[in-house]
């Protein structure tokens, strides 16, 4: 874990309402994996304001990247955050997603949780598997992000908007339902791994549990300390009340127990 | 070179700053953010005998100023922190600093029960960082750990005086903010045989969220800390060195070296870092540094030589 002061290298709009931002922190993108996220002081915030915690688009050449979308005071806050300035980066934190798949690696977003799925299909295709296939969905085309990113590396890309505007129209799970189809007729395995709102990873989670595959879903809380300290980020698993700081974020979809 | 070794009620602590309890875990998970040796004690999230599974979610809210929780002391159970959490800690942590246990029960014979069995404990080398004991009779998050004992100065007279017929180790009271007039509730503690005390503990505050007018917490109320509680905190320390002569841990609002030193002023012999530890996990280092700035400046050889100086 490093408690890094990272530079900014660059903070673009990628979207309406979506940004992405790239720090220099060598130590840190080392050591990120998949699915692992970093917990952010926002410099123009008050300095007893509590980090945001953001999962990792990705990692590399001694880069970290996230991306994220303005949903309240403190990613406001970080919109003002400029190339030059140097903001406290804590991490890697929490478990990340596994880089290995036995058969078709199924990922499935919604949002900026595209984001951890970007790093985790550049590592998979990097470790040599090549059977990835993205499922991204959003309200419009507006909210699918890092498609070109993910084409660019080869991944198979199906997309789905509730209004039709990109992909089909309807949920990520009508073109995902359609390849589960595909895949069990063909009796070929496949892995899900899935981060963006809970209603699509309860989704997800149940399609993976009611075949028999394995799933990978990454939970999004609100946190405090970021470390398994404060027990703020709880999410309800087969062992009782887990941290998603560092239980999760990522969990077996076995393990999750749906309110 | 300024002396920075204090004594809180038998508890011989390096630097007069520890963490508080319920913001650093079980002592390890800040390991590798933090360099402890700037830490005189850590004290562990409050354990009582069987595992407990906190609140509902959401669990807290930010507001300008602090924090206000209702984790609900969610914990393993006494069992698991002696058979893994805390050799746990020693293993993890370089040159473990003692370890004050916050416990807490639904009985005074569970607090008492807690503290036997940590006082046995402490004495076999894989517990041995056990060096104190904090009884927590002030959460305002759950039933047993607050109201019950904690409001009410025959009771928690009667809980002290158990617990301290268990255990020799040096035995901590952490008081509540929220009482008309801390005195009678430090005679309590004074006549049942504690050797400190700790405060605050948070102050009971809620959240509304306006658009689905309902609070935010899911335990509906929670507690406040954070720089907004440091005034208040600072005034109830300075009573309470008035009223007694046992040592005071004192905590609520220490983001900086400045706050740490208004507590020792008015009456601390040491303090702890809380929820600054979250924005910022080396807080405790920047407060020890510019305590020992403090002293050097104002021509004090010991940082035990502030306590009270305000007075």
């Amino acid at each position: 874990m490093f408690d890094a002061v990272a530079k900014t290298l660059a903070h673009d709009e990628i979207g309406a309402g979506y940004r992405r931002l790239v720090f220099e922190a060598p130590e840190l993108s080392a050591a990120l994996a998949p699915g692992q996220f970093v917990h952010v002081r926002v410099p123009s915030l008050e300095p007893s304001a509590l980090r945001r915690p953001f999962s990792v688009f990705d990692a590399a050449e001694g880069r970290v990247t996230v991306l994220y979308k303005t949903v309240g005071r403190g990613t406001l806050a970080l919109n003002g955050v400029k190339p030059g300035d140097e903001v406290g980066v804590l991490g890697p934190l929490g478990r990340g997603f596994p880089v290995e798949c036995d058969g078709a690696a199924l990922l499935v977003g919604g949002g900026y949780g595209v984001a951890p799925l970007h790093f985790l299909a550049r590592s998979l295709k990097a470790s040599g598997h090549d059977n990835v296939i993205a499922f991204i969905g959003g309200r419009t085309s507006n909210d699918l992000l890092a498609v070109d990113e993910l084409r660019a590396l080869g991944v198979d890309v199906r997309l789905a908007t509730d209004d039709g505007s990109a992909g089909v129209k309807g949920l990520v799970t009508d073109p995902l339902d359609d390849e589960l189809a595909r895949l069990r007729a063909d009796g070929r395995k496949f892995e899900l791994f899935a981060c963006g709102p809970d209603p699509m990873l309860k989704a997800v989670a149940m399609r993976a549990n009611g075949t028999g595959a394995k799933g990978w879903i990454s939970m999004d809380r609100h946190m405090i300390c970021g470390v398994g300290a404060c027990y703020a980020c709880i999410q309800k698993t087969v062992r009782g009340n887990s941290r998603c700081c560092v239980e999760g974020p990522v969990f077996r979809a076995t393990d999750l127990v749906w309110e | 070179m300024v002396s920075t070794k204090v004594n809180l009620g038998g508890l011989e602590m390096a630097t007069p700053v520890a963490t508080a309890s319920g913001t650093f875990g079980y002592g390890f998970e800040y390991a590798g953010a933090l360099d402890y040796s700037c830490l005189g004690a850590v004290t562990a999230k409050g354990i009582r005998l069987a595992p407990w599974p906190g609140n509902a979610m959401p669990r807290h809210a930010e507001v300008y100023g602090g924090l206000v929780n209702a984790i609900g002391l969610q914990g393993t159970g006494l069992d698991h922190f002696l058979d893994i959490t805390v050799p746990h800690y020693t293993a993890q942590v370089k040159d473990a600093p003692p370890m004050i246990v916050n416990i807490w029960g639904g009985s005074v014979d569970e607090y008492a029960e807690v503290a036997r069995r940590l006082t046995e404990a402490a004495a076999t080398p894989e517990c041995a960082a056990i060096k104190a004991i904090e009884c927590n009779v002030s959460c305002p998050n759950v039933k047993e750990g607050g109201h019950t004992f904690g409001q009410d100065p025959s009771v928690l007279n009667r809980l002290v005086s158990a617990v301290r017929a268990k255990t020799a180790l040096p035995l901590i009271v952490k008081l509540a903010p929220n009482v008309p007039d801390v005195r009678p509730y430090v005679k309590a503690c004074e006549d049942g045989g504690a050797d400190a005390l700790s405060m605050i503990n948070t102050i009971p505050a809620m959240v509304i969220d306006i658009e689905r007018r309902r609070p935010v917490l899911a335990n509906v109320s929670g507690g406040l800390s954070g720089r907004g509680i440091h005034p208040v905190a600072v005034k109830l320390v300075y009573d309470a060195h008035k009223a007694t002569k046992l040592p005071i841990l004192a905590m609520g609002g220490v983001y900086e070296a400045k706050d740490a030193i208004e507590f020792l002023l008015a009456g601390a012999t040491a303090v702890a870092v809380g929820t600054a530890t979250f924005s910022d996990p080396s807080t405790a280092r920047r407060v020890l540094d510019g305590i020992e700035e403090y002293c050097t400046r104002h021509g004090f050889a010991s940082v035990a030589d502030l306590a009270g100086a305000a007075h």
